[in-house]
This record gives C-alpha cells, sequence and structure tokens, in this order.
C-alpha cells in the first residue's frame, strides 16, 4: 500500500524550495511510471511526492534550425514518439521513445524522467547521447547546462543535486547529410529492458564520413561511446569491411553484466551484431538525407 | 489529507474525496464503484487496468486519482449504449463476442479500451498497428489471434 504526503507546486521555485526543505525525504514525480513502481514495490518510499506537472511550460517540444529540437521535463515519451519533427530529424530518438514499455506507459512517462532515473538500459539515453544533447538544470542557484554525456556517474546516479530539477533537453539540429538509428535488443517485442541498446548518429560529407558517434546502452554501468569504434570509420569512406570491424571495436569495449534477462557473453556478441545493424542503418539514412 | 477530485466518467460527473496516494485504478474500481477495470499486476506491465484518459490509454494503477481531476475518463462500462429494454454492445464487444476474443475475460475490458483507443485516432488499422496497440496488453489464456482477429474486424464490420 502506498503511503505519502503530496503536493502539487505551481512553480519550479516552489518545487524546489520543497526538494530542500524535504531533502533526502522526498521524490519529484512527472509521469510517475517508474517511481510509482518503485514505491509500490518497497523499493523507495519517499514521504513525501513533489508532483510537478502543474507547472507550466515544461512541456514543449518544439524545433527549429538554429536551436535544433527543444523537450520539456514534462514531455511525454509518445509526444516525442509521433513528432513528424522528430522523426524525420532525430529518427534514432523517435525509435528508442517507440520501443519504451508500451503505449500505455508512454502515454504518461517522460523523456526526462527516463534520463533522471539513469538505468544503464534505458532506451532513450543512447541516441540522446549520440545527438549530443545538453541538460538543462534549474535549483536554488538558478540554472545550470550540462551536456548529457557527462550527466551519468553509474547505475542510477547522475549528477543532479537532491534540490535540482531537470527542465528541458536540447539538441542540437542536425546537419546536412545526418542518419541516426537506435536499435534496441532484447527477448521480446514490447514491454522489454534492453539487453543491449545502440545509437548511432552519422554525419556524410560526399562519400566520407565526416563525424559519427556510437552510444552502447545496457552493457556498462551508465551509457558509454565507443570510442575506438568511431575512429575506425571517422574520415573514411565506409564499407562493409569498416562496419565489422567498428562493430568489433564495440564489443571489446563493452562490459556487461549477467542478470536474469541475459548473459555477458551473450550481451557482447550482440553488441557486435546490433553495432554492425545500426551503423549500416544509420549510414542508409545519412545518404538518402538532403 | 484527503482531497476533493472531480472528474468524468463515462459522461458522468464523479466526485470523490480521496488520499494522494490511491491510484485511479483503485478509486475507480472501489469510490466511483466501477469494477469493470481489472487490477492484474498493479505495476503497469499488463495493461488489465488499462482506461482512457483524456482521449489517451493509460494504466490506471500508475495515474494517481488526484492527479486525474478535472480529467475525461472513459472505462469500458461506457462501451455499451444504454437502450430503453437494455444495451447495445459496441462493435468491439460484438466481434469480441462473435470471434471468440475473450476466454477468462480478466484482460478483456483493459484489451479493449486499448483497441478502442487504437480505432478512435485510426479506425482502419493494419494487422501491424493493430498488435503495436495491444503491445502492452497480456493475455495470458488466447494467444491473442482472436483478439487481433476480432479488432481487425471491427474495422471491416463497422
Amino acid at each position: 500500500m502506498m503511503r505519502f504526503e503530496y503536493f502539487e507546486p505551481d512553480t519550479l521555485d516552489e518545487a524546489v524550495t520543497l526538494l530542500g526543505q524535504y531533502a533526502g525525504k522526498a521524490s519529484l514525480m512527472a509521469g510517475g511510471t517508474d517511481l510509482l513502481v518503485e514505491i509500490k514495490e518497497h523499493l523507495h518510499r519517499p514521504d513525501y511526492v513533489i508532483n510537478i506537472k502543474k507547472i507550466c511550460d515544461l512541456d514543449a517540444l518544439t524545433y527549429n534550425n538554429t536551436d535544433g529540437l527543444t523537450i520539456g521535463s514534462l514531455t511525454t515519451v509518445r509526444a516525442v514518439e509521433t513528432s513528424p519533427v522528430v522523426l524525420e530529424k532525430y529518427a534514432g530518438l523517435a525509435q528508442a521513445a517507440r520501443h519504451l514499455g508500451s503505449i500505455q506507459v508512454r502515454n504518461r512517462a517522460t523523456v526526462a524522467g527516463n534520463i533522471c532515473r539513469a538505468s544503464p538500459s534505458a532506451d532513450t539515453l543512447p541516441p540522446l547521447i549520440a545527438d549530443e544533447a545538453t541538460l538543462k538544470l534549474y535549483g536554488p542557484g538558478g540554472e545550470r547546462v550540462l551536456p548529457m554525456e557527462v550527466f551519468f556517474t553509474g547505475p542510477r546516479q547522475t549528477q543532479i543535486t537532491k534540490d535540482e530539477i531537470l527542465t528541458e533537453i536540447v539538441i542540437p539540429p542536425p546537419p546536412p547529410h545526418t542518419g541516426k538509428a537506435y536499435i534496441k535488443h532484447g527477448r521480446r517485442k514490447a514491454m522489454e529492458l534492453a539487453t543491449v541498446g545502440v545509437g548511432v548518429s552519422l554525419t556524410l560529407d560526399g562519400d566520407f564520413c565526416r563525424e559519427v558517434r556510437i552510444v552502447l546502452g545496457a552493457v556498462a554501468p551508465t551509457p558509454i561511446r565507443a570510442w575506438e569504434a568511431e575512429a575506425t570509420l571517422r574520415g573514411t569512406v565506409i564499407d562493409e569491411a569498416l562496419i565489422e570491424a567498428a562493430a568489433v571495436k564495440a564489443m571489446e569495449v563493452s562490459r556487461p553484466i549477467s542478470d536474469v534477462r541475459s548473459s555477458a557473453v551473450h550481451r557482447r556478441k550482440m553488441v557486435h551484431v546490433q553495432t554492425r545493424r545500426v551503423i549500416a542503418l544509420a549510414l542508409s539514412r545519412a545518404r538518402s538525407d538532403s | 489529507m484527503k482531497r476533493l477530485v472531480t472528474f468524468t466518467v463515462n459522461g458522468e460527473m464523479q466526485k470523490v474525496t480521496v488520499e494522494p496516494y490511491r491510484s485511479l485504478l483503485d478509486v475507480l474500481r472501489n469510490e466511483v464503484g466501477l469494477t469493470g477495470t481489472k487490477k492484474g499486476c498493479d505495476v503497469g506491465d499488463c495493461s488489465a487496468c488499462t482506461v482512457i484518459l483524456n482521449g489517451q490509454p493509460v494504466n490506471s494503477c500508475l495515474v494517481l486519482g488526484v492527479e486525474a481531476d478535472g480529467m475525461v475518463i472513459e472505462t469500458i462500462e461506457g462501451l455499451a449504449q444504454k437502450m430503453e429494454d437494455g444495451y447495445a454492445l459496441h462493435p468491439l464487444q460484438k466481434n469480441f463476442l462473435k470471434y471468440g476474443a475473450a476466454q477468462c475475460g480478466f484482460c478483456t475490458p483493459g484489451m479493449i479500451m486499448a483497441a478502442k483507443a487504437l480505432l478512435d485516432g485510426n479506425p482502419h488499422p493494419t494487422e501491424a498497428e493493430v498488435r503495436f496497440a495491444i503491445a502492452g496488453n497480456i493475455c495470458r489464456c488466447t494467444g491473442f489471434a482472436k483478439i487481433v482477429e476480432a479488432i481487425l474486424r471491427t474495422n471491416v464490420d463497422g
């Protein structure tokens, strides 16, 4: 049985004050699809729940060619999944959103919640990091901005402080001839946690790969960049042999655990397979992007 | 401390006073008295508790009752049309019966609400779209084939 005191602040400052007042005993709630499960399963029992859904202007989902995509912290995964601009310009993120939980969960869950929960296998993290997303955090001292790539410090651990709220995620506009993709590997097609996740953003300059970012999820305590795999491709005319070499490098940098969903051995092998596939997918998208 | 919550369920306004930690599922089943929505897992995995909230299918076990204040809710009880001498079933309900899409029936209200949410936005889905729409709804009995058929044919039969 759940029990807690409950607040619905109208402003960010109110929410931050409450977080400070009840430090260590309060949890923020947006979608509630992780928090309420944790409370019901006795994994986390905050005395105070601070529901931020009454705060205005946190549900943005806007794009312009200068700033790129802005996702508010109350924007649902379903909104991101179905957004035409996300489907067109951030296809990896759209794919990741589409495979999170179920439609019922996605209608409530927020991308910001997926980020702050910082599960190593979280679906939106690899594409967001591959897309060079930055995070806006608001606390008693005001606002600060962090690149998402440095946000995660361990399983379910981030740089956010106890009295801060993630307010916005900003993703730069993709350059021309960019292809993005995300592949989620799991035992079933829905309601699954990724056993391996690979997100890629790849930009071509003519036939050459000008830039590539490959991010692996579920195979380390946090999402990780496959730096050597990227170096294998950057500046080259990508062919099958290079993709294979990059996929092997990605496999080598993975350090997965064995758990109920998959063994470390299997995960490592699947990093090889899925990295190969997702690079090929991003490459074909980059080639048809103008 | 209890709060007064007002929402519309199947076209009728409901006012209830509940603790903030009560789920919408529990409030619908207890305070509102509509037990058609089922509690399966209570943690958002099975979707037996699916209701349509402001036009979107959600797991009511993961929505707090107080969050539904001011919202419009559709449950399974709202599908059949009340007539002078009984009820006229919704086309989805008719087809679930006709095509044998229910065995124990426990997943059925949630399944039908997920299907209704799909058809409300997409009256002519493909089989892939139907399967995607109900991907969150677990059924232990039927193997899903007749459920998918019933939903697909609801599109055709009208």
